[in-house]
């Protein structure tokens, strides 16, 4: 009672107090994230919105390099001298912050009520009762096709398998264009362009994801080895050499126009509409017949919490609640093509291909990547292995079954499904 | 009250040598603060475990680990299985052309050896990065000079995408390691070649052996020890190795591990990769191992080899 009075007190004076004294009682909030490339989109765009409603809180954004992020947060966090919002990684690195007790736990947020149980998913512990991170975008996977080939070519934009390989078959038999461009070098491609984005088609998304979390579905089951069976098909379409292309190259491959479809997650819009001359145009990953329910990877990537041991807690809070706001969401996503809010609220946005992706929302249904949450704790690391495998089975050295199997013995020498 | 005079005459004629400590001091608290102390640091590391967010003693339950268990053992022998590789390769082909490299130098007869010295020797003093983004870029099957410049000599079809395969990314990373290291062996070796005396040569000149006999008969002996000094260089150097496969593969070390040695597995486990949380005892573990398989190889060097090799020195 008597610090609510305090509070209230300490309120009703910086309100009737002058203004030059809330000024000088300008309270700071510093931002740690690893999005350097945003830095002018926060200071020029999304903390001014917010400055402007929120007159004595100012804002900092810091970032530091993405490789460096994680090290340098931990040991700053362990000095002290971290800031006073976190920008979280999904599930398990800021599940473990939370559990070291360095986020605060924001289940009750104001604003948290706008996101969806399943947006919440990567910031939450294990049973879902507490949240700690607001989550902020989401990318989705599907494919970017270069239309004034398509035009050229005179292909229609596949929605089923069949025709998916038949417009692969037209491109190669054309010669023109390399039908897709995707490397096996840098080994994450092939998972996450690759079986991340058209396996939830076939493990029917976030049903069998929570399946193989539970322990009813094995990653030998037919759901769990057919995308593998499409990737080896995907191996005659690839460029010469695919096994040492990386990723920027079949970035550069694509903008250049030297090749037709391009495997994408939607980060790559901003890019590849600054660096491409032709038309882009975007489809789903194709289903097995035409109607068939599709299924999208809509993963979870970024959010933002509240460093436990910050002296600003109240005015973070406040920033929090913003960043949960559809205001935010707005602003964010239009300067950020292919990062998508995952606000509750539909967001309007400027860009056509980033307009494609999203559209998907409302016709598919969306999961996150099969091996973020939960399975990729112990070693072998599912994730990590993941990579390896998609790679091994689009250069041909191990068959899909094989592979599976691989994976399922790594994740059943430590993994025991909560029964 | 002689042997008290006796002492106070020695006392005065040799005085407390304070300069040496003054001077060995700086190397030595320096090694020791981050040399000496770090290595018993990770020592006591590997004997340790985090359970529940705090350090267990374990023993050699980390060890018992990575040996037993074959989700780490398996890596840990294709680590080690590629690190053997990786080194045999450089014994093979780097260390004979460096010394094919010096002999070539030491000869008289021929010119601009300041140039050719040099050419040689400035890629050991680049970047790992820049040699293995350079070489990445030169082997690159879409924008590399490599296809192109074999297409030229009509050898096209004998490209294939080296650092992709798994049969062959790993000799073509040593070769890679090799281009830029044969600078060192050949100095090496070069600098041993000079300081032969003359009147050895002439000696032999005398006696009539002379050109490949005598690099055979007289130089190659007396280099041995230089030689032997390279051997142990290489292998330091080759199970500390990280960078050049970081840089070029990834911290996975593709394709399928088959790029993968003790210096990225210990990456992988003490810092973590992607969503693989990293481990920091495991990774000390694996050091330890690393720095026992080093010691191994330095002392078999020290007491087997460099004793036999001293008869030989002038």
């Amino acid at each position: 009672m008597k610090t609510k009075l305090l509070t209230a007190l300490l309120l009703g004076t910086s309100i009737f107090g002058t203004t030059g004294m809330a000024l000088a009682e300008d309270v700071t909030l510093n931002i740690e994230s690893w999005r350097g490339d945003d830095l002018t989109i926060w200071k020029d765009k999304l903390i001014p919105a917010f400055e402007a409603k929120n007159p004595g809180i100012k804002v900092v954004f810091a970032p530091s390099a993405p490789t460096e992020y994680d090290a340098a947060l931990g040991a700053k966090l362990a000095a002290g001298s971290a800031g006073d919002l976190i920008t979280c990684r999904p599930f398990d690195k800021s599940l473990e912050l939370f559990k070291k007790g360095n986020l605060a736990d924001l289940t009750t947020l104001p604003g948290m009520e706008n996101f969806s149980p399943v947006a919440k998913s990567a910031w939450q512990t294990d049973d879902g009762k507490s949240s700690f991170c607001v989550p902020m975008a989401s990318v989705i996977h599907g494919f970017i096709y270069n239309k004034d080939a398509f035009d050229k070519l005179g292909l229609k934009v596949p929605t089923t398998r069949d025709e998916f390989f038949a417009v692969l078959d037209k491109i190669k038999a054309d010669g023109t264009y390399i039908p897709m461009a995707m490397g096996t070098k840098d080994l994450w491609e092939a998972a996450t362009m690759g079986y991340q984005n058209i396996g939830p088609n076939y493990w029917k998304g976030e049903e069998g994801r929570a399946a193989l979390i539970k322990g009813e579905q094995k990653l030998t089951d037919k759901d769990w080895v057919a995308p593998y069976e499409e990737l080896a098909k995907w191996k005659p379409y690839l460029g010469d050499g695919f096994e040492a292309q990386t990723y920027p190259d079949s970035q550069n491959l694509f903008t250049l126009g030297r090749a037709a479809i391009y495997p994408a997650g939607s980060w790559e819009i901003g890019l590849f509409n600054t660096q491409a001359q032709f038309k882009m145009g975007a489809f789903p990953p194709p289903v097995e017949k035409a109607g068939d329910t599709c299924y999208i990877s809509d993963h979870t990537d970024i959010g933002m919490g509240l460093n436990a041991a910050s002296k600003h807690s109240e005015e973070a809070k406040k920033f929090l609640s913003w960043v949960a706001s559809p205001d935010f969401a707005t602003i964010y996503a239009n300067a950020l093509p292919g990062f998508f809010s995952l606000n509750s609220s539909p967001v309007k946005m400027e860009d056509p291909l980033a307009q494609e992706f999203v559209s998907w929302r409302g016709k598919c249904k969306s999961t996150i990547r099969s091996t973020y949450q939960i399975l990729s704790r112990g070693t072998p690391n599912l994730e990590n292995e993941t990579w390896v495998e998609s790679a091994n089975v689009i250069n041909g050295t191990d068959t899909p079954e094989a592979a599976a199997k691989k994976l399922q013995d790594g994740l059943d020498s430590w993994y025991k499904p909560a029964k | 009250m002689d042997t008290e005079t006796m002492a106070a005459e020695t006392r005065a004629k040799r005085p407390i040598r304070w300069h040496v400590g003054v001077f060995l001091a700086p190397a030595v608290l320096v090694y020791t603060a981050f040399m000496i102390l770090p290595l018993f640091g990770t020592l006591q590391l590997s004997l340790f475990r985090n359970i529940e967010q705090s350090q267990v003693f374990v023993g050699f339950g980390n060890f018992r680990t990575l040996f037993g268990d074959p989700n780490w053992s398996v890596n840990f022998w294709n680590a080690l299985r590629n690190n053997v590789w990786f080194f045999i390769i450089h014994m093979l082909v780097q260390n004979p052309i460096g010394i094919l490299l010096a002999a070539l130098l030491s000869s008289p007869r021929l010119r601009f050896t300041a140039f050719y010295r040099t050419a040689i020797f400035v890629p050991t003093i680049l970047s790992f990065v820049i040699v293995g983004f350079a070489w990445k870029l030169i082997l690159s099957p879409i924008w590399g000079v490599a296809p192109h410049l074999m297409d030229f000599v009509g050898l096209k079809s004998f490209f294939t995408p080296w650092l992709g395969k798994e049969q062959y990314a790993l000799t073509a990373l040593s070769l890679v390691s090799v281009w830029q290291f044969v600078g060192i062996p050949m100095m090496l070796i070069y600098a041993a070649l000079l300081s032969i005396p003359d009147e050895v040569i002439e000696a032999a000149e005398c006696d009539g052996v002379t050109g490949m006999a005598q690099f055979w008969k007289i130089k190659l002996p007396l280099i041995l020890p230089s030689i032997g000094i390279i051997s142990i260089l290489t292998f330091v150097g080759n199970f500390n190795a990280f960078d050049l496969i970081y840089t070029a593969q990834g911290a996975l070390a593709g394709p399928n591990y088959s790029t993968d040695i003790l210096g990225t597995f210990l990456y992988r486990a003490f810092f973590g990769f992607q969503l693989q949380v990293g481990d920091p005892n495991m990774g000390a573990a694996i050091a330890t191992i690393m720095f026992l398989i080093i010691l191994a190889g330095v002392c078999v060097y020290l007491f087997l080899v460099q004793t036999r090799l001293r008869r030989y020195q002038f």
